[in-house]
């Protein structure tokens, strides 16, 4: 029996990880062709990928986007979150609604409603409209976040330093903001890493300025599948074990 | 303190809002110069002997983007507000629609070198010839020892089993049923005017439908004949020689029932570039330049001048050389301006069933 | 600034946001679902000219209105890029097959003034019917059903009873159909695949539980673009599968495995299937491990445990796992665009390619309606039979 389950969990396993540990030694292919034996190793791949008039700005587009809209998403998250769980109030639970929706609309309706809503505003096929529309998709997790981090936050302690004579927004930041600083900072790699993965909603709303690599990849993916695309992937995976790796050390404490 | 705090805080989100929509506003002013094109080993050639000439020579970006048609794209893209494109290649068919419809700018024949530049197919109203250029049957001589001798032999499983790939959209998929159905090329248009011709293409189509997928990019039938992942295809007829020449395949190519057409150059309504559109345009019809490209890829070009720079050889591989022309269906831009949207909704209906 | 109204004030930025950012957005194109004013538009006075009409003889001056309207369009469209005429000639083809194509036509027929009804008739005979003058009568606005009622195949016949769609042109009900099935299958799945899996790193000795953690939480968090391209090349005709199939002689020829139902299945089965891991392990790690052990000693075989003890204690995790995975996938869209063939295409597909290739909009907004309407079901199912208090997630 348990035999049993470790030959199924283990076969799960190899399911899970296979498919992307395979991809990654044929971008230091010699070779261009996309199977094994590799005629050799070489680095011309990644060396294609940073020559290349796409990629390496399209790297960058991903970096500025993500980073603009996680900040964003952290601006305007962390304050909501703190008043949702500072006060129950009427009408909480459709605020909240509200605020997890772009969790759970499927990205292509926002992707069209948003062009249409962006475009006559001169919105779409720029940053400012793509950072806002990532920044939306990227708030819920910052507010959830965030939330799981203050419910492990004893509200004795503002209670302790409003009597000893804190303002609420002293003390919020010199109390309360410091014990949830992971949480916080785990939110805003979560808002990164949803604008880092995002593809549908940069397919329809960004222009050719404003390539990011999801949207690159897709591109190329469509048109021929080189090893550059893969050298490409394999900078994305790596790009993806660093945020994870970010966020384990930031929950390991509070757990 | 505390309204220090609250200070910085509104002052912090008005600044970021404030650089975000800023830099919206100067990019769309200033934005650059964006030409569209059909990616792959056309645009390589493209990028090689117009874009980055072009960059150097002015001094100035060019945005590079690429497509696969659909005059549904260009409305989409006019009609929602957020074009950001200035010049794009359109096919014959979408010239002639979006013209009417008022989709790209009227051009000023004078900034791009004079009409009588041009052969006389290459000038329109709102469009300049790019290039010529032909779909055409197309296999890979080192997988398939039975050469097809044409699209009847695209439709016979039983001679040549396998998948098969055609460019999806009623747009020389019909033409090309037909013409295996032993229709005459004379023929063709006259019935797909008529129900029962539309109906004849159908249900030609319907006895391969198992095993045909459909390309929407210009690159993805050379590539899929290289995978293995198809045995025919339908290709331009420039990809497939760009191929031999520069990957090394030895894919064949039956010219007999080729379906010729033209390719145009537009620039987009309200596009802030339209100078430097129409001099982007006055380069690319300079006979010397387009001379470049056959050599790159055996296109035919639009230039009176360029055949005169063209080595023989190359000539005679142009889809324009006389024993290839001869062969060919022209596609009927003047039918698919009054039935492609007809015909592309019932095709869809149909591919997605 | 103390109590509610403070707490009231901190949200507010964030909920203003969104609801100018994003649930305005989202309501503004989905009314389009039901808007029609493509025709009233265009067409005006053809409009007021047909509003008298009784359906008898089509009286001249509807000639003659239509003409006008179309010269006028036309300017419009030539002058704005509006694309007017296009949108008419669309909305008009619902109500009466052809008119796609013959109203532009006809549009290109009377440019000039004068001879108006034979050059409209010249464009084609279908004017000396009823049939178009009356799909221009229905298609007056404000608004339409005739959308929503196409997302299922239906329309609205001359008398407006409801009837199916002609056979040929009958796609969504496949489509919708195609899109809960392969999301249901996925989660089928997704579930057999995950629920062992969650037990296993629940019971691991603690020293290998990261390490299993991990393999879940690495494909978790590498880009679902990556895990598509991966899938792409994995299922090529001569990529790695098909070469180890080869190379095992299980096969003698390469397995057509990409641009088929197969590749889509298997790629979202393995994006999914760390959304039907993580919360099943959440609920089954709180499993208190003495339960099992008293139910040993209290005589009950292992089958029974599981079934009786373990299986009643998980389910709170396999509902939140089921309903993540069933959601998500009905939303796809990059994976079946770059794995699929034509017909696995899901929902939305459909509604880009009605927003991007076919630019009605209106259609767009319709299936969008039909595809949060699933959503809504799901979840709304979903709270009913489990209750969402019990929704734990990693």
């Amino acid at each position: 029996m348990r035999a049993a389950l470790w030959a199924i969990g283990v076969l799960v396993l190899l399911f899970l990880v296979l498919p992307i540990l395979v991809v990654v030694p044929l971008s230091f292919s010699a070779g261009s062709f996309l199977t094994y034996p590799l005629p050799g190793l070489s680095l011309r791949w990644y060396a294609a990928f940073f020559a290349s008039d796409f990629w390496l700005p399209a790297l960058w587009n991903s970096l500025l986007v993500g980073s603009a809209s996680a900040a964003l998403a952290t601006l305007f998250g962390v304050p909501a979150a703190f008043g949702l769980w500072r006060a129950d109030f009427p009408g909480r639970r459709i605020m909240m609604a509200v605020i997890l929706a772009p969790m759970v609309v499927p990205a292509i309706v926002v992707a069209v409603a948003l062009l249409l809503a962006f475009g006559p505003r001169g919105l779409a096929n720029t940053f400012g409209g793509l950072v806002a529309a990532h920044a939306m998709l990227g708030v819920p997790f910052v507010v959830v976040t965030v939330l799981a981090a203050l419910s492990r936050f004893d509200a004795v302690l503002l209670r302790a330093a409003a009597a000893c004579g804190a303002g609420p927004w002293r003390a919020f930041f010199r109390v309360c903001l410091p014990r949830i600083a992971p949480g916080v900072a785990a939110g805003a790699v979560f808002a990164f890493a949803t604008s880092l993965d995002e593809t549908v909603v940069v397919l329809f709303l960004a222009g050719p300025g404003q390539r990011t690599l999801p949207r690159q990849m897709f591109a190329g993916l469509n048109d021929e599948i080189s090893l550059t695309v893969m050298a490409a992937a394999t900078l994305m995976a790596a790009l993806s074990v660093l945020l994870l790796g970010a966020v384990a050390l930031l929950q390991r404490p509070a757990r | 303190m505390r309204r220090g705090m609250w200070r910085g805080a509104i002052g912090a989100a008005v600044g970021i809002g404030l650089a975000l929509f800023g830099a919206a506003g100067v990019q769309a002013q200033g934005r650059d110069l964006t030409v569209v094109s059909w990616g792959g080993a056309y645009q390589d050639a493209q990028r090689e002997i117009y874009f980055r000439p072009w960059m150097q020579a002015r001094n100035q970006r060019l945005l590079e983007e690429t497509w696969d048609g659909g005059v549904g794209v260009l409305r989409a893209r006019v009609q929602s507000g957020a074009n950001t494109w200035d010049v794009v290649q359109v096919e014959s068919e979408e010239l002639l629609i979006g013209c009417e419809e008022g989709l790209y700018e009227r051009l000023d024949w004078e900034a791009i070198g004079g009409r009588d530049n041009y052969i006389p197919q290459a000038v329109s109203d709102c469009g300049v010839g790019a290039i010529l250029y032909s779909f055409v049957l197309a296999w890979d001589r080192t997988r398939l020892q039975t050469a097809p001798r044409g699209w009847a032999d695209f439709f016979d499983t039983r001679r040549i089993p396998g998948r098969r790939a055609l460019r999806r959209g009623p747009k020389t998929t019909l033409e090309i049923a037909l013409l295996a159905d032993g229709v005459a090329p004379g023929d063709v248009y006259r019935l797909l005017a008529t129900d029962a011709g539309v109906d004849r293409a159908f249900r030609k189509l319907d006895a391969i439908r198992s095993d045909l997928a459909w390309w929407e990019r210009g690159s993805q039938p050379p590539q899929w004949l290289a995978s293995g992942e198809v045995v025919l295809t339908n290709a331009y007829n420039g990809r497939i020689a760009a191929a031999n020449a520069n990957d090394g395949r030895d894919f064949g190519i039956a010219w007999d029932q080729n379906l010729y057409t033209l390719d145009s150059w537009v620039i987009m309504r309200g596009s802030p570039n339209r100078q430097r559109a129409l001099d982007f345009l006055r380069f690319v019809g300079q006979a010397q330049n387009q001379a470049q490209l056959p050599p790159r890829i055996p296109y035919g070009v639009t230039a009176r001048a360029a055949n005169g720079l063209i080595p023989n050889n190359i000539l005679a591989q142009l889809p324009t050389a006389p024993q290839n022309a001869q062969a060919a269906l022209q596609i009927d831009d003047k039918f698919w301006l009054d039935n492609l949207d007809r015909l592309n909704a019932r095709f869809n209906a149909w591919v997605s069933r | 600034m103390t109590g509610r109204r403070g707490a009231i004030l901190l949200v507010a930025p964030l909920l203003l946001a969104l609801l100018v950012g994003f649930i305005a957005p989202i309501g503004a194109f989905l009314w389009r679902a039901v808007a029609d004013d493509e025709v009233a538009s265009v067409l005006p006075r053809s409009i007021a000219v047909l509003r008298g009409w009784d359906g008898g003889a089509v009286p001249e001056a509807a000639f003659i209105a239509l003409a006008e309207d179309l010269r006028e369009a036309r300017i419009r469209d030539a002058e704005t890029g509006a694309g007017g005429i296009a949108r008419a000639a669309a909305r008009l083809n619902a109500e009466f097959p052809g008119l796609r194509s013959l109203l532009p036509a006809t549009g290109r027929r009377v440019t000039q003034p004068g001879e108006e009804q034979a050059k409209i008739l010249s464009a084609g005979e279908a004017w000396a019917t009823q049939g178009p003058w009356r799909a221009i009568q229905r298609a007056g606005g404000p608004v339409s059903d005739y959308r929503l009622l196409a997302t299922l195949d239906l329309r609205r016949d001359g008398e407006g009873t409801i009837t199916q769609a002609p056979a040929d042109a009958r796609v969504y009900r496949d489509v919708l159909l195609r899109t809960l099935w392969i999301s249901a299958f996925t989660t089928l799945i997704c579930l057999l695949m995950g629920y062992p899996l969650a037990w296993l790193i629940a019971t691991a000795p603690p020293r290998a539980q990261p390490w299993l953690l991990g393999a879940v939480l690495l494909p978790f968090w590498t880009s679902l673009i990556v895990r598509t391209a991966a899938w792409m090349v994995l299922l090529q005709k001569e990529g790695i599968v098909n070469s180890a199939l080869l190379g095992t002689g299980l096969i003698a020829e390469p397995l057509p495995l990409l641009l088929n139902r197969f590749a889509v299945l298997v790629a979202m089965v393995h994006i999914l299937l760390p959304f039907m891991v993580l919360p099943v392990l959440a609920v089954v790690r709180e499993v208190d491990p003495r339960l099992p052990r008293a139910a040993a000693s209290l005589g009950a075989g292992r089958l029974r445990i599981f079934r009786r003890v373990l299986l009643p204690l998980s389910l709170p995790g396999v509902g939140a796992g089921c309903l993540l995975v069933f959601v998500q996938a009905l939303g796809f869209y990059v994976t079946p665009a770059l794995l699929g063939g034509p017909n696995d295409q899901m929902l939305a597909w459909f509604i880009g390619f009605h927003a991007n290739r076919l630019v009605d909009w209106g259609m767009a907004a319709a299936l969008s309606v039909l595809l949060l309407a699933a959503v809504a079901v799901v979840i709304g199912l979903y709270g009913r039979l489990v209750g969402f208090d019990k929704v734990r997630t990693a």
